[in-house]
């Protein structure tokens, strides 16, 4: 199986372990990472379908697109984790569950 | 309500299926081979002088994404310095001493670092590197500055931080705007002279995404002396 093929399949994969954790994970920071497989997923499924000009180098756009995008997951994750600090330290709750609820 | 819990519990794996599912087949659907915007790229760019065609993407075809993107950066880096918890320090040092290895290799690290950044940003518009690279080694540089207890020089105020940071999105929108006032279009940089605004714009950019970089790893990492409780 050629790349161009397998590397898209491994991003869907991972874009879908992605959606997994968003819903099924409690939390935050697993929501977080969640979120970050979910980009890498698209990001490989862009650098895969970049690679499909047979022969030549390969497609310049979705390059700088996954590029891009990289400094926006990054950007998100780090304002991600301030909120989650702050939201800790002010409830002492790493989920968005009540505290009862999460006890159980 | 724990009967809703179990009720709702294989949702997360149906939707994450079905998901897989749509996606694979997506992907199954595209043409084998695809030329994209190869062509009609890597004509404009030999046409400009810049023969990184990814560079060339980012800072002149679609230089509106790049523009937005950096805008992203700052805005986050805006919103994690407003949330830090303790507001007067800008940048906090991670470690108060380095073990004498570590301050050592740091002294050897760092001005080779630096290098490789400014390399990085020049070759940028013929080989792969370019602002972004550049700037997540500037950014690293910082980070491990900190951590090896080197506190920001007394002579780097808090003003001159924050023009740092902002030097990169303003001239961005200042040549942008200017190229309009020059009779192009917003962006679209005079013939002649874009390789010069390139590099201006990309230079300009390593140093306040390097910065922003370090300071949202800075302003929301614990130091030593609050790990220890001190």
């Amino acid at each position: 199986m050629s790349t161009t093929v397998l590397y898209p399949l491994l991003g869907a994969a991972l874009f879908a372990l992605g959606v997994w954790g968003l819903l099924a994970r409690k939390h935050l920071i697993h929501k977080v990472i969640a979120a970050n497989f979910l980009g890498s997923g698209v990001f490989l499924v862009l650098i895969g379908l970049a690679g499909r000009t047979a022969g030549a180098d390969p497609d310049p756009v979705p390059l700088a697109m996954v590029l891009t995008g990289i400094v926006v997951t990054v950007a998100l994750t780090a304002l991600a984790l301030a909120l989650i600090k702050r939201y800790y330290s002010a409830t002492g709750l790493d989920t968005l569950e009540p505290a009862e609820e999460a006890e159980q | 309500m724990r009967d809703r819990e179990r009720l709702l519990a294989p949702v997360p794996v149906l939707v994450a299926l079905a998901t897989l599912a749509v996606v694979t087949r997506a992907v199954l659907s595209l043409p084998r081979s695809a030329e994209g915007l190869y062509g009609p790229v890597a004509e404009a760019a030999a046409r400009a002088g810049i023969s990184n065609r990814v560079t060339a993407v980012l800072l002149d075809f679609r230089g509106y994404d790049t523009l937005l993107e950096i805008a992203v950066l700052m805005l986050a880096t805006v919103a994690v310095l407003s949330l830090r918890e303790d507001p007067r320090q800008l940048y906090r040092r991670l470690s108060e001493r380095a073990t004498p290895v570590l301050a050592a290799l740091t002294r050897i690290l760092v001005p080779l670092a630096f290098v490789v950044s400014v390399h990085l940003v020049w070759i940028g518009s013929s080989q792969p590197g370019g602002a972004f690279q550049a700037a997540a080694v500037l950014g690293a540089t910082g980070i491990l500055l900190s951590l090896s207890g080197y506190a920001r020089p007394q002579w780097v105020g808090r003003t001159a931080m924050r023009s740092i940071l902002a030097v990169g999105l303003l001239t961005f929108i200042g040549i942008a705007v200017l190229a309009m006032v020059a009779g192009g279009a917003l962006l679209e940089y005079p013939e002649g002279t874009r390789k010069t605004l390139m590099l201006v714009i990309e230079s300009l950019l390593t140093l306040s995404i390097g910065a922003s970089l370090a300071s949202l790893f800075l302003s929301s990492a614990s130091g030593d002396s609050e790990r220890d409780g001190r």
